[in-house]
């Protein structure tokens, strides 16, 4: 379950950011959840609310998918990650380092390992509500 | 926002010391001198931790002898499996057979996604083995881990160039250093380019290949015993 450790960080963050800017409390925080990374979202649920419960917290979590774009550095083409023909190690090994990509999968069209990640690629808080 | 830099602090919290040993250049023994290092200390009753962060030539795997079945264990995270008792952990437990080459940006991300998940717990110190160069895609997220920096250096002149540069480069940015190990002497006196800042000499030791993959062999080298003698000068 290594979606604990992302989900902790997740939430210090939003503790850091809420203590920086003085709110007096958060009401909701937005999670955009990168295709690449491939969390399991019914763990990183889990993982969220037994963390917040410990701490005594609560706000409204809203989890949003991100869809992954990459682009190659070779021919510009770009594409969405697609688990395809990984197995399951690989998959794995995507889900805990997902730049881990280059090694698994080339550009679909050239077949170049040098494209860049541009969108979806983890785990990213994206707002928090509060006053 | 990026929830992981925040919470590298955290991670860290249980270690008291952090020691990156790095270079300028590729080729000059970071990796025998943090793995051997990272020996030594486990052997002198240190709790120890050694993270190798050269994903282009990892080897302190090789180094240790790390067999196929050492693989980190998921629990909140990842733990790292303990070899010759230290807590090592390496990109080479989830890259492929042939390691792409990786962008900056791609770097900084795969440095600050091991050390968001990398559940270290209490050490005394953590040995990091660094990659060549001192692009900002290495050095920023180290930054945020308050390493001391062990600066290593052969004797060539092409080598000590790079060394003062990166010490100066230390130095402006309120980096703390411990000092330059210079490592593959040949000659018995060799000139001390570095002052102050110079910590001793490991000779180059044609035995050392032999005894790569295996840890107590390392140990019995002239090499270890010589890393000791300036080892006693950090610790
Ligand atoms: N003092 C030494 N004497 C002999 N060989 C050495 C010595 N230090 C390092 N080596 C060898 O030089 C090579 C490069 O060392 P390595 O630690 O991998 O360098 P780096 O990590 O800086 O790229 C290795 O094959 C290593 O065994
Ligand atoms: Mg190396
Ligand atoms: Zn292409």
């Amino acid at each position: 379950m290594h979606e604990w450790a992302l989900a902790e960080a997740v939430i210090s963050s939003a503790l850091d950011f809420s203590k920086e800017n003085r709110l007096k409390e958060i009401k909701e925080i937005t999670v955009a959840l990168g295709e690449l990374q491939q969390i399991d979202r019914e763990v990183f649920d889990f993982a969220l609310s037994e963390i917040m419960k410990s701490k005594g917290l609560e706000f409204r979590v809203v989890l949003r998918r991100k869809k992954s774009l990459l682009k190659c550095k070779r021919c510009n083409e770009e594409w969405s990650f697609d688990t395809g023909k990984l197995n399951e190690q690989e998959k794995e090994s995507i889900h805990f380092i997902p730049e881990l990509v280059h090694d698994y999968q080339g550009c679909p069209k050239c077949g170049s390992p040098d494209f860049k990640i541009l969108k979806g690629r983890g785990v990213w808080l994206d707002s928090i509500r509060g006053d | 926002m990026d929830p992981r830099t925040c919470v590298i602090k955290k991670r860290i919290e249980g270690i008291k010391r952090i020691i990156a040993v790095a270079g300028g250049k590729g080729g000059i023994g970071k990796s025998l001198v943090s793995s051997v290092m990272a020996l030594n200390l486990s052997n002198m009753g240190y709790r120890v931790g050694l993270l190798d962060l050269d994903f282009s030539g990892p080897s302190a795997h090789l180094i240790l002898g790390t067999g196929r079945s050492t693989q980190p264990r998921e629990e909140k995270g990842v733990i790292p499996p303990t070899v010759c008792g230290i807590k090592f952990f390496s990109l080479v437990f989830y890259s492929g057979k042939k390691p792409s080459p990786l962008r900056g940006i791609d770097i900084s991300n795969i440095i600050k996604e091991i050390l968001c998940i990398t559940r270290w717990g209490e050490l005394d110190v953590l040995v990091i083995d660094m990659p060549p160069g001192m692009g900002d895609a290495i050095l920023d997220p180290i930054s945020l881990m308050d390493a001391e920096f062990l600066v290593v250096t052969t004797p060539s002149l092409v080598s000590v160039g790079t060394v003062s540069k990166f010490l100066s480069f230390l130095e402006e940015s309120g980096t703390p250093s411990l000092g330059v190990l210079e490592n593959m002497r040949i000659k018995e006196t060799s000139r001390n380019f570095f002052g102050a800042d110079f910590l001793g000499s490991i000779k180059l030791d044609l035995d050392l290949e032999k005894a790569l993959g295996k840890p107590e062999k390392l140990m019995q080298t002239k090499f270890s015993s010589e890393l000791r003698e300036i080892m006693e000068k950090v610790f």
